[in-house]
């Protein structure tokens, strides 16, 4: 009897067993806090809350320094706004996409799921090698990390975005093959969702570094 | 022996409870047709602030214009791509905090530096 006690650990049994993994019925995943929301997601939305203050931060430093450059090594010589328009569309278009993952993740529909995940991460991957060739651009045009007070906040801030980016398509990536292998422990929609979160706080964070440092000129 | 059982299977029933809090997730969400409507939405903002960055008649209103759409598209992420205008007030509370404090922090930092003078 006393071994069956011990058992009670059966919710995460439970959200194994395939059933309401993919129905969205297994909350028996025990990632849920006394307030009856779920931890992973009420850590995720701290997080979010204190990468406010990182690129709160870094986008006030480039406002500070944006006009300390060489003369012909500014914003205003150096963007290409179709291009970044093209690229900042790419990226919103990926909250769409993550947004359809989610939809079908809390359906349970787990095939469009990795489909739309894998197109999120394939957009991602696109907005990242744009900005990449943005930067060689700028580099062969004498724009270096050190060059200015203005070439070292820029090349900071939308580098930190840059690899916040890159991070989020490795953790789709990542979801897609654990999904695939279904290693996802407990709800998978949750899952989903909460990745996304953070896959549409980095979308964000691009709405505001568009406007303030593409399109304000300085 | 029979009480310790029984406690132990009062979590159990207690769990379902964010279970309810989760299946109100289910329902909190749009129709995939709406969020593409939305995500049109924010394709045109997108398209009417790169118009204006090239617009030269809007003078005076040329920044305020751009800032207003950008925080209409933020808005509109955070509230109905990330689903806080559905999900608890909690989170609500905690990214708003982040958000503010941040404003805050970075406003006072630039009139420091006196970056609104110019």
């Amino acid at each position: 009897m006393a071994d069956v006690v011990i058992d009670p650990t059966a919710p995460p049994a439970h959200a194994d067993s395939g059933h309401g993994g993919d129905d969205h019925g297994d909350h028996g995943g025990g990632h849920h806090s006394s307030t009856g929301l779920s931890n992973t997601k009420l850590a995720m939305w701290m997080f979010l809350g204190s990468e406010c203050l990182l690129f709160g931060g870094l986008i006030s430093v480039y406002m500070l320094y944006r006009s300390r450059h060489a003369e012909n090594l500014g914003p205003d010589q150096l963007w290409d706004i179709p291009f970044t328009s093209a690229s900042s569309f790419v990226l919103l278009m990926t909250s769409l996409t993550m947004v359809l993952a989610v939809s079908s993740a809390h359906r349970g529909n787990l095939r469009n799921t990795k489909i739309w995940l894998v197109v999120t991460a394939v957009l991602g991957s696109l907005f990242v090698a744009g900005q990449a060739y943005e930067f060689t651009v700028f580099y062969r045009e004498g724009l270096g990390f050190t060059t200015s007070l203005f070439s070292s906040s820029f090349y900071t801030l939308t580098g930190f975005h840059g690899v916040h980016v890159i991070v989020g398509v490795i953790m789709l990536l990542s979801l897609v093959i654990m999904l695939s292998k279904n290693r996802v422990v407990g709800d998978k929609g949750e899952t989903v969702e909460v990745l996304g979160l953070y896959w549409h706080f980095v979308d964000v964070v691009w709405i505001v570094i568009f406007t303030l440092v593409y399109l304000i000129p300085a | 022996m029979s009480t310790d059982t029984a406690p132990q299977s009062t979590p159990e029933t207690t769990d379902t409870a964010p279970g309810d809090a989760h299946g109100e997730a289910h329902g909190h969400g749009w129709t995939d047709g709406q969020y593409v409507l939305l995500a049109l939405f924010l394709a045109v903002v997108t398209a009417l602030e790169v118009y204006a960055s090239y617009a030269d008649w809007l003078g005076p209103f040329f920044i305020p214009s751009l800032i207003i759409m950008m925080v209409i598209k933020f808005v509109a992420v955070v509230l109905f791509f990330m689903h806080l205008r559905f999900d608890s007030k909690l989170f609500s509370i905690l990214f708003y905090t982040g958000l503010g404090l941040a404003l805050l922090v970075y406003i006072g930092t630039l009139l420091t530096f006196q970056f609104f003078v110019r």
